[in-house]
């Protein structure tokens, strides 16, 4: 009886391991860089795209994926100049870059849909094996991750990081702002495609609106991880980012077990979303209101028992 | 050393709400130069200040450091020779990342960035030796996140960040202005002492007379975007805050209004 549940959780998990790399991505964007960025949208359709298109004529699936990593450095770069360069404001760089990838989407693709479960794929193989293929995704999803780690505790890291920390700080100290945010949002993007090119293998099929919503998947990875897992240092945002893709996955699987509509999937991932980002608010001016409550009333008995000592 | 001439500039020109920040401005400093500058609401002190770091581009004139003119630069290519500690002490530090990571990001203010490791343990113990000359606990807490630390550690650690890398230039932007005169009065210190034991070419903004004569080794008083008077050390050393006052008073024939003011 439990049985379908339990496959469907492994699938979820199968998924969500993938899916946890754009999540990554993410957040480099939205936590590090204070920068919500909405290309990943077109992004993760690129990745699936370029990845489609090389392996349906032929090429090695390793070289089809980095391709499709190469073209979300490029997009990324594209939104990260937009908004450094061309001044523009970040919402709009990243809604901007969407709505031209989605054309560019279509030009690589050259139709809306591209099947390709029958071609030899990174995963064709090892997905035979439940085992194996559980070994790899874990082992794939966490070198990005220990990847990532790295490289946020790097000089260059640590710069971007202070970019999105204290920008005025950082320019003081000689990094070149404008830099370090094209480069953070290109590798975001880079991230993003990669595991659209991976999705794609997975399902063995490419299409035009696979990417729309993943900016609210990704931030309610992101937002559900940290929740969970907190995020108190780099290593443990990063698990808690990988967790919370995870997690997410298996509450949307849940969902459609318990026979939820699909179509009403992008609505509940926004208000988790929505929940999840209200909730703290509420929840720090109850205790904030509280704590001054307190030392009030604290502070002003000290004074009026000390006033009464001074009248006797 | 540092060389500004015939710096101008304007705020919003040619319209009715035009402004001179800076007129005309020829200062020159020596090596191991410590001035002071005081001045009313609107002199152009902060003006200077982000002349020479960058932040403006004058509208005319030249600031040369080391012979090189630098006024084109943008701010974080000269930071290879200036370093600023701003008067709001969360303006100097990243909250967000932990002490080491703080000053391991001042440490490579002069270098080329690359991916080598951000803190190696050759750096901890460095910073773990300068944090401990400031006296205040920090060398036990160099993971501990900036974001905890109170406003005058801050500062201190502001003030460290900005100077253990030996800059030929150091700003200090009215920094002890935003705390408490307790904890001024360390950063004060800690600042006299940092810049005389170091050399350090140093311009300090204040609001302080007393701090204004008492510390470096000349003065400078704005009023107007203009240098009104320059002391040099011998004439320095037995100035009194009143004769200060009263000297400014003569020269720009209006009392010095700073609502920030401290006496002494």
């Amino acid at each position: 009886m439990l049985q379908p549940w339990l496959h469907s959780i492994e699938g979820a998990t199968h998924i969500g391991l993938v899916y946890a790399i754009m999540a990554l991505g993410v957040y480099i964007t939205y936590r590090i860089l204070d920068f919500p960025d909405l290309t990943v949208d077109g992004s993760f359709t690129t990745g699936g795209a370029v990845a489609a298109i090389m392996i349906t004529q032929g090429y090695n699936p390793w070289l089809a994926t980095g391709a499709a990593f190469a073209a979300g450095l490029a997009a990324g770069a594209c939104t990260g100049l937009l908004h450094t360069k061309g001044k523009i404001n970040g919402l709009l760089s990243g809604i901007l870059m969407m709505i031209a990838l989605y054309s560019i989407n279509l030009r690589i693709m050259g139709k809306p849909n591209i099947g390709f479960y029958n071609e030899a794929s990174l995963f064709s193989e090892i997905s035979k094996n439940p085992v194996t293929y559980m070994i790899v995704l874990v082992a794939a999803a966490f070198f990005i991750k220990f990847l990532l780690d790295s490289f946020l505790h790097t000089d260059i890291g640590l710069a971007l990081r202070a970019t999105g920390d204290n920008a005025r700080m950082i320019r003081s100290f000689g990094a070149n702002t404008d830099i370090t945010t094209v480069v953070g949002v290109s590798v975001s993007n880079g991230l993003v495609a990669l595991s659209g090119a991976l999705i794609a293998q997975q399902q063995g099929v490419t299409d035009i609106n696979m990417g729309v919503g993943m900016i609210v998947a990704g931030l309610a990875s992101v937002i559900i991880g940290e929740a969970i897992f907190g995020a108190r240092t780099v290593f443990r945002a990063t698990l808690a980012v990988v967790f919370g893709a995870i997690v997410y996955r298996i509450i949307y699987a849940v969902a459609l077990r318990m026979e939820m509509n699909p179509q009403d999937m992008k609505l509940i991932t926004a208000v988790i979303v929505i929940v999840a980002l209200v909730l703290p608010t509420i929840q720090r001016a109850l205790k904030n209101r509280g704590l001054a409550r307190k030392r009030s009333s604290e502070l002003s008995a000290a004074a009026s028992s000390s006033s009464k000592g001074g009248a006797v | 050393m540092l060389q500004l001439s015939k710096v101008t500039k304007l705020f919003n020109p040619g319209t009715p709400d035009e402004k001179v920040a800076l007129m005309d401005i020829d200062l020159t400093f020596k090596p191991g130069d410590f001035v002071t500058v005081i001045g009313s609401n609107g002199a152009g002190k902060s003006t200077l200040m982000n002349i020479i770091s960058g932040v403006m581009k004058p509208d005319i004139g030249e600031v040369r450091i080391q012979g090189n003119a630098i006024q084109k630069l943008p701010e974080h290519e000269r930071s290879r020779w200036i370093a600023r500690v701003f008067q709001d002490p969360m303006a100097g530090t990243a909250p967000r990342m932990t002490i080491e990571e703080n000053l391991s990001i001042a440490y490579s203010r002069t270098k080329k960035r690359s991916f080598g490791w951000g803190v190696t343990s050759s750096k901890r113990k460095m910073f773990r030796e300068h944090l401990q000359r400031l006296g205040i606990g920090l060398e036990h807490r160099l993971g501990a996140k900036v974001g905890l630390l109170s406003g005058g550690e801050r500062q201190a650690l502001s003030l460290l960040m900005a100077t253990f890398t030996k800059p030929d230039i150091l700003l200090l932007d009215e920094h002890t202005a935003a705390l408490d005169p307790a904890r001024a009065d360390l950063i004060t210190k800690l600042t006299d002492e940092i810049v005389r034991e170091m050399k350090l070419t140093t311009l300090m903004v204040t609001h302080n007379m007393e701090q204004a004569i008492r510390l470096g080794n000349r003065l400078i008083m704005m009023d107007k975007g203009r240098i009104i008077l320059d002391i040099p050390q011998e004439r320095k050393k037995g100035l009194t805050v009143s004769q200060l006052l009263g000297e400014f008073e003569r020269i720009s024939g209006h009392q010095l209004s700073d609502d920030r003011i401290v006496l002494g």
